[in-house]
């Protein structure tokens, strides 16, 4: 998929004046963020939950190697394969190479993110084969010629009008004169078209929540029950999943699992959790043929040991986007890449380079919610000011910005100027303020000005309150 | 063929734990915890006696929405599901597997014509029998093979599970404890918790009953401690 991570600032400009979009960014907080607290609220164990989920994969992550070769014995031992790939190159090389031997056509798909960072789809098309969103909202953001602008509600940012407009452009053998007023009718004509399509399906693409070593399983969390059948009536189950997926046990995941709905949706728990080791038996009357497991790194080994190391925690449970007030203001395809949010602006230069989304990790003003509600205690904010550090080093901001910079550094780093030249610029700028006792522009603050006005400043600097008020010269 | 890749990426991850290659004492850390399999923490909820949790499953599973019934004994079965059939106005069709604890129920004396195997897609109702069940959050736990083929659970629109009262576990830990004692170490091929009928929220985040899986999920405890004196 195109990146556009460089352009997030013209990004978020469109975002700003798209009617529709603004219109739909409004159900994130309206439909997240009071289900989660009143779930949270029904568990008083859950903040200890939270402790452990972020000890199990703190171990996990000391230990991945050594998880990851006790995983794939019981993959094998179970009749399934395991594929290591390097990049999203790589990963789709596997892939081709498997749907190859299997002479695939039709690719059915339950929701993955990996598959979004692989680019599969526009890679699946190329080599002759058709890829088959079975998730409601992918299947509509497919139907558009678009991807998720969230982790987990892929298709949040589109109205249920222009639903209904999609599915009139492409459903054109049903009759025109239906009505889809309601939600459901628009639910129930997916399920209808969809169920056609998994049982043609040659290879059934999951991603997968967790991996799990203790048995050599790919567990997916899901409501719909798409995914469950994408993998049951493929012919070929093949999941695509990140080295970091990894958890030791099935209490392990339990644990996880407990914080991860309630975080995501507000759920007590998801509908289907869903537990497969290896093919379908000898005795099964139905399961796939083949299980294939393809495991990513594409950037994520070289996180660990870093200051990055904690983001590698992330289930993807999307909490910290639910809460973010620019995700809010902006939606998730302004962050020009498959992970948006406070977890993609930590995320994202990780994986594609600070070149390309320096922007992402500025785009926060470091509120703090995002971390307050990581059910693993991931620090967000605090990786985002390590890669704004980053972005600086490199030289990577306008000259602008830097030489800006540098030169309120000069004087924060030696408090006395400082305060000399604040004690001469502050009566300056009342003066020049004039009797409106504020700016309709000033140079350098266009930002500012442009929307508003700047007041003025008034009596004393805050140093010379504070050391009034507390009756101490220093 | 992705040997190589495997190699550089455990080695990758090695270097970044600065770990030697055999480091004994991160082996034992490992063995420790796939043989141990500490508990963490299971929540109040998920440890009450045995009474209550059949009383708190029921609640949590009609919290998602699911329907729930219970009988005295198999020979009940029969009758709860044609009950339940008319009282939806569904057709007296039922797919089902082969599960012996199921054959016990003898649908001949109602109208409902029974079918046995995988479910093609065109089944309208459908009959599994629940390996166990989690009370903390009124789950079901099904697992795949001839007795309740997966299918079962996810096409057909009306989804019947019948689960024992006494397998009816606090917590998820519980549960994989008995698949564990079981299946020996491995799990069948699909082990679903099912919680609920399936549901989307993917239009404008209004949550709607009936996605890609079952519309309705019926629930019948067969509770053989509530059954009448023979």
């Amino acid at each position: 998929m195109q990146i556009t991570s460089q352009t997030f600032k013209a990004n978020t400009v469109k975002a700003l004046a798209d009617i529709d979009l603004q219109r739909a960014l409004g159900n994130v907080e309206k439909g997240f963020i009071g289900k989660r607290q009143k779930a949270v609220d029904k568990l008083p164990e859950f903040d200890a939950l939270r402790d452990n989920a972020v000890a199990i994969k703190t171990h996990t992550l000391k230990h991945l190697d050594l998880y990851i070769e006790a995983y794939i014995a019981k993959v094998e031992a179970s009749g399934g394969k395991v594929h290591f790939a390097e990049d999203a190159d790589h990963a789709r090389r596997i892939f081709l190479d498997i749907a190859k031997k299997r002479g695939a056509k039709t690719v059915t798909k339950g929701k993955t993110m990996i598959s979004e960072e692989i680019g599969l789809n526009d890679f699946l098309e190329e080599n002759g084969m058709v890829p088959v969103e079975t998730d409601l909202g992918e299947y509509i953001i497919q139907l558009r010629g678009e991807h998720p602008s969230h982790i987990i509600a892929p298709a949040v940012h589109i109205n249920r009008d222009q639903v209904e407009a999609d599915f009139r452009r492409v459903h054109v053998d049903l009759d025109p004169e239906r009505d889809l007023t309601a939600p459901e009718t628009l639910l129930a004509e997916a399920r209808g078209i969809l169920r056609q399509r998994y049982g043609e399906a040659d290879i059934g693409v999951t991603g997968a929540n967790f991996l799990i070593a203790e048995t050599g399983t790919s567990v997916i969390v899901t409501n719909e029950g798409n995914g469950d059948l994408t993998q049951l009536l493929g012919k070929c189950h093949v999941v695509l999943a990140s080295i970091e997926k990894m958890v030791p046990t099935l209490n392990d995941a339990s644990q996880i699992l407990r914080v991860l709905a309630r975080s995501a949706t507000g759920q007590e728990a998801s509908v289907y959790t869903t537990f497969s080791t290896g093919p379908k038996r000898e005795a099964d009357p139905d399961g796939p043929e083949e299980y294939h497991v393809i495991l990513l790194d594409n950037g994520r080994s070289n996180m660990l040991g870093t200051e990055f190391e904690e983001m590698l925690r992330c289930i993807r449970c999307g909490a910290c986007m639910n809460h973010c007030p620019v995700y809010h203001a902006v939606g998730g395809h302004s962050y020009g890449w498959v992970y948006p949010g406070p977890m993609g602006a930590v995320l994202t230069p990780s994986l594609i380079g600070v070149d390309k989304a320096g922007n992402l990790p500025n785009a926060s003003t470091f509120c703090g919610r995002c971390e307050s509600v990581c059910p693993m205690r991931i620090p967000l904010p605090k990786m985002m000011r390590h890669w704004r550090e980053k972005e600086f080093e490199s030289h990577l901001q306008p000259k602008a910005a830097r030489t800006g910079l540098g030169l309120w550094a000069y004087f924060a780093k030696r408090p006395k100027l400082y305060r000399l030249a604040v004690s001469f610029a502050m009566p300056a700028l009342k003066l020049i303020a004039g009797p409106k006792r504020r700016f309709r522009s000033l140079p350098l603050a266009g930002g500012w000005t442009k929307w508003r006005d700047l007041p003025a400043p008034e009596g004393r600097t805050f140093m010379q309150a504070y050391t009034q008020s507390k009756g101490v010269s220093r | 063929m992705s040997g190589s890749t495997k190699d550089a990426v455990l080695s990758r991850i090695r270097r970044a734990n600065g770990a030697r290659p055999n480091d004994e004492e991160r082996q034992r850390a490992v063995e420790a915890r796939l043989q141990g399999r500490p508990l963490g923490v299971v929540p109040a909820r998920g440890q009450l006696p045995s009474a209550e949790r059949v009383a708190l499953f029921v609640v949590m599973a009609e919290a998602a929405n699911a329907t729930v019934a219970q009988i005295g004994s198999m020979a009940e079965l029969p009758g709860e599901v044609a009950r339940y059939l008319r009282e939806r106005n569904l057709p007296a069709t039922l797919k089902m597997g082969a599960d012996r604890r199921l054959s016990e129920a003898d649908f001949s004396a109602t109208a409902i014509e029974v079918t046995q195997g995988a479910s093609e897609g065109d089944d309208l109702n459908s009959l599994s029998h629940a390996e166990a069940g989690i009370a903390e959050t009124g789950t079901l736990v099904l697992t795949s093979g001839p007795d309740n083929p997966t299918s079962l659970n996810f096409l057909p629109e009306n989804h019947i599970v019948v689960i024992q009262a006494d397998t009816i576990e606090g917590a998820m830990e519980a549960v994989f404890e008995r698949l564990r004692e079981r299946h020996g170490g491995t799990l069948p091929r699909t082990v679903n918790t099912i919680t609920g009928p399936s549901r989307s929220a993917d239009i404008e985040q209004t949550l709607l009953l009936g996605a890609h899986g079952p519309k309705a999920l019926h629930i019948v405890v067969l509770d053989r401690t509530a059954a009448p004196m023979q």
